[in-house]
């Protein structure tokens, strides 16, 4: 990295010289590091698009290396993640790594996700920065599910029969379209091959595509910052923004302190609590799937637990069905439901803070009523939070419109 | 202190903090390639599949030769008759290294007149050392041909005597390799260790 | 406290509350902690002499191989093959039981299961409290049922150490609906062992069979540990760094 800021900026030759006439590299740096300026008042809500970047990069290096020694096949699946967990040398810290990255990917997602709602980082004129971002959370559902599969463990199994069978909640083709899915009569070898081909070649190459675009996307129209301004309208004399910092060293160096931290947590997970209390790998996938028995209590993976809920809320196949789908793709037209003026929460009314609040505790609620058995009062509870979840979006243009906000600053405080 | 030292000084103090974090960092991803790349090595399934290989030796008559598999790798083991033995020293003239020089070929106990730990039994592996092919055995004396007894490589004529010795004037460059093997009884052979228990 | 800093708070509340979220291995019976210790080496080479002579006859723990136990176990090559090795001959071999699959499909009616990965996929609590809860029931055709797993097609093979017991119900009417509750158990026969020597018996066996469901256990705490040390290194050197580079921001 130091090699880099001391060559950026000063006239090349040689070498350097020779690359930049073939390979746009020094103005690359200089475009996308350097000389990329972002708010020098970023808080620590700034480091997860980092780190979901770490992560995509630890789960692409540890899948490749799972798949060495991984066997697509229902009848090899699950001995050979044993094998992977025993007789590979280290094969035990790359399937954990893998594991544990699974949980951290959505960990650190809808905490991104989450910053955005914040400060308002999908108004205009970011919106397709979070169209994309919302593109690359549904690849990541599937590539998650996809993999979800692959141990061939008792919820593996039937964790991917009851959300494949989801599918045939639509009128005329749920049939049909389950079996294309599943490419047999149930969940089988054929199906288990297929996803690892999803998994491992179609959703990753899609989910490096979009973050490439959704990264070029955002260097183009600028970072937005706590404050909600923007901070290209204030320049200095010599065309930079007075409130920005170059990327690097700046904003790497303060980044790099996140990684760590986060890279701790994460090997703590890794070393010390790999099954993160059944949370992150289910005891009952340490049971070769079994097609005659259905564990007693099943549910997803965590993560899609919030949207699990909200289906099993609702006492019917098909709306139970619809209604999934339009929790998963509400978040979508964020930028034109919310009519606010002001992008940063710091400068909104006690209305959006309110809804904001209840939508966290709701989304968090459902997905640890996701976990609990579909019955009595959870169902009932279900049922209030998917309202609150849903009106959060619904009620947004009304109370974005009339909520008082407060005079936003014109520099960055 | 004026102005310029300060700077000098941050200066340095910036650049030794990015090379201790360059330094740092580069430590722990090296650290973490070493699983990585360890977790390529023959696995524990890979080293039983791999263990040591018996040759019971009680059934097999003078001349005749077996042929079995140890790591996935051809082995010949051949019971060699007095007619076999007298004929090693024939053609020394014409090997390439009768004496077995190059030491990575054979294991110690090896290098002798007929390459072997018995002269009766020669073990040796069934991989021609020039691409790797499975050389055949062709044990006929044709002295017209000027043949020996010995083995042929089909893929590209490399040829070599009945202690695995390889011909002057063919591809492959050294004599056939022995494998670690050792007798456990006088009929047993262990292929692929040399020492310790069985 | 801003409102950021209030939204973090709930999140990691529901960290908290998620990670508490225990599970229940199937049992309407309250299991009591089987309070193994996995560190304890002395009382890990119980388990596994337990295991080999009462449990690998029927059943097989098919991932484990000798030699990972040798190692873990801090057993020598002798004692392995003298004192564990009933079904093998090397010690790279994996646990196969004695019996074959088949046969054993015919005589319990299913066949038992393989023991590698049963501590993780029960928990230690479930088998512990599972090997103590056998009791005599005619009608069975093992001639014993079991409170934690009703129905069960495994005969109690600990039956010399532990003897027999008989489990007390009681009646419950709620309307037209009548539960048996479980109250406890009675000693019928009793065993070579007593209740406290039989306990440790189980514990020991069960803390084994928590082991070979993840040998890597201790290895990866202690490999754990030089990272988390060597990962606080790092961080205090990136934090002297990123304070040096921006020093001259206002």
């Amino acid at each position: 990295m130091a090699r880099i800021e001391a060559e950026v900026g000063k006239p090349q030759g040689g070498f350097m010289k020779w690359i930049d006439d073939r390979f746009p590299f020094t103005k690359t740096m200089k475009q996308h590091a350097t000389e990329y300026y972002a708010s020098k008042n970023f808080n620590w809500w700034y480091i997860f698009g980092v780190l979901a970047t770490v992560v995509l990069v630890i789960q692409l290096v540890t899948g490749i290396f799972l798949t060495m020694n991984y066997k697509p096949s229902a009848a090899d699946a699950f001995a050979s993640v044993e094998y992977i967990m025993r007789d590979v040398e280290w094969g035990w810290l790359i399937r954990y790594m893998h594991s544990t990255g699974a949980s951290f990917f959505f960990v650190v997602v809808y905490l991104h996700m989450f910053r955005a709602m914040l400060y308002g980082s999908y108004k205009k004129p970011r919106e397709l920065i979070w169209i994309i971002g919302m593109l690359i959370f549904f690849v990541l559902m599937a590539e998650g599910f996809a993999g979800y599969l692959l141990p061939w463990g008792q919820m593996s199994y039937w964790g991917a029969q009851v959300i494949i069978s989801l599918f045939g909640a639509i009128p005329g083709i749920g049939d049909a379209l389950v079996e294309f899915i599943r490419g047999d009569y149930s969940i089988s070898d054929i199906t288990l091959n297929r996803f690892f081909a999803l998994h491992v070649i179609v959703l990753p190459l899609l989910l490096i595509g979009l973050v490439f675009v959704h990264i070029v996307a955002l260097h183009h129209v600028g970072s937005n910052n706590p404050d909600g301004i923007e901070i290209k309208e204030h320049k200095g004399p010599d065309g930079i923004p007075l409130d920005g910092v170059p990327f690097h060293p700046h904003h790497t160096s303060k980044d790099l302190i996140g990684i760590i931290v986060f890279l701790m947590i994460f090997f703590g997970v890794v070393f010390f609590a790999p099954e993160m209390g059944g949370l992150f790998l289910e005891h009952a996938n340490f049971e070769p799937a079994n097609m005659t028995a259905t564990p007693e209590h099943i549910a997803p993976v965590w993560y899609y637990t919030p949207y699990y809920a909200i289906l099993r809320a609702v006492p019917s196949k098909l709306w139970g069905f619809v209604l999934f789908a339009i929790a998963v793709v509400l978040p979508l037209f964020l930028p034109w439901l919310d009519r606010c003026r002001v992008r940063s929460i710091r400068y909104r009314g006690w209305m959006y803070k309110t809804a904001l609040t209840i939508f966290v505790i709701s989304f968090i609620a459902l997905g640890w009523l996701g976990l609990q058995p579909a019955e009595g009062i959870y169902v009932r509870a279900a049922q209030f939070f998917s309202v609150l979840y849903f009106l959060f979006f619904i009620l947004m243009p009304y109370y974005t419109t009339i909520d008082k906000t407060k005079p936003v600053p014109d520099r960055v405080t | 202190m004026n102005e310029d030292d300060v700077d000098r000084i941050d200066r340095n103090r910036r650049h030794f903090l990015s090379v201790a974090a360059g330094v740092t960092g580069a430590f722990g991803l090296g650290a973490l390639a070493v699983p990585f790349l360890s977790s390529l090595k023959p696995s524990a399934r890979a080293q039983a599949l791999g263990a040591p290989v018996e040759v019971p030796l009680s059934s097999m008559q003078p001349g005749e030769m077996v042929r079995v598999l140890w790591r996935g790798k051809l082995v010949f083991v051949l019971r060699r008759d007095e007619s076999m033995l007298g004929r090693l020293q024939d053609s020394v003239a014409e090997l390439r290294d009768p004496d077995s020089q190059v030491a990575e070929q054979q294991p110690d106990y090896a290098v002798n007149d007929t390459r072997s730990v018995r002269p009766e039994y020669l073990v040796v592996e069934g991989s021609c050392t020039h691409l790797g092919c499975a050389p055949l055995e062709d044990f006929e004396v044709r002295p017209a041909e000027g043949w020996n007894g010995g083995f042929f490589c089909p893929c590209h004529g490399s040829k070599f005597d009945l202690a695995g010795r390889v011909y002057k004037g063919v591809p492959a460059p050294t004599n056939l390799r022995i494998p670690p093997h050792r007798f456990v009884r006088d009929d047993l052979i262990l292929i692929g260790q040399d020492t310790g228990a069985a | 406290m801003d409102k950021p800093k209030i939204l973090l708070t709930v999140t990691a509340v529901a960290a908290l509350l998620f990670a508490g979220q225990g599970y229940t291995a199937g049992s309407s019976v309250e299991l009591e902690p089987a309070d193994i210790d996995p560190d304890n080496v002395a009382s890990l080479q119980r388990g596994a002499r337990n295991f080999m002579n009462y449990c690998s006859g029927c059943h097989s723990a098919e991932y484990v191989r000798y030699n990972t136990i040798g190692k873990h176990l801090e057993l020598s090559e002798e004692q392995l093959i003298d004192n564990l090795m009933f079904n093998a001959e090397k010690t790279f071999e994996t646990i196969q039981s004695a019996m074959p699959a088949a046969d054993a499909a015919r005589w319990y009616g299913t066949a038992p299961p393989d023991l590698s990965l049963m501590a993780r996929s029960k928990g230690s609590d479930y088998i512990f409290n599972f090997l103590k809860s056998f009791y005599v029931d005619p009608t069975s055709p093992t001639g014993v049922d079991n409170t934690v797993l009703a129905g069960t097609s495994m005969p109690h093979v600990l039956w010399e150490l532990q003897g027999f017991q008989k489990a007390i119900f009681s009646e419950h009417t709620e309307g037209e609906v009548t539960t048996e509750v479980f109250e406890g158990f009675e000693t019928l026969v009793p065993g070579s062992m007593d209740a406290e020597d039989y306990d440790e018996f189980v514990r020991d066996t069960v803390n084994f069979l928590a082991f070979i469901s993840e040998p890597i256990r201790s290895d990866r705490r202690v490999i754990g540990t030089w990272v988390m040390i060597y990962l606080l290194v790092f961080l205090v050197i990136a934090i002297m760094l990123k304070k040096q580079i921006w020093k001259d921001v206002k």
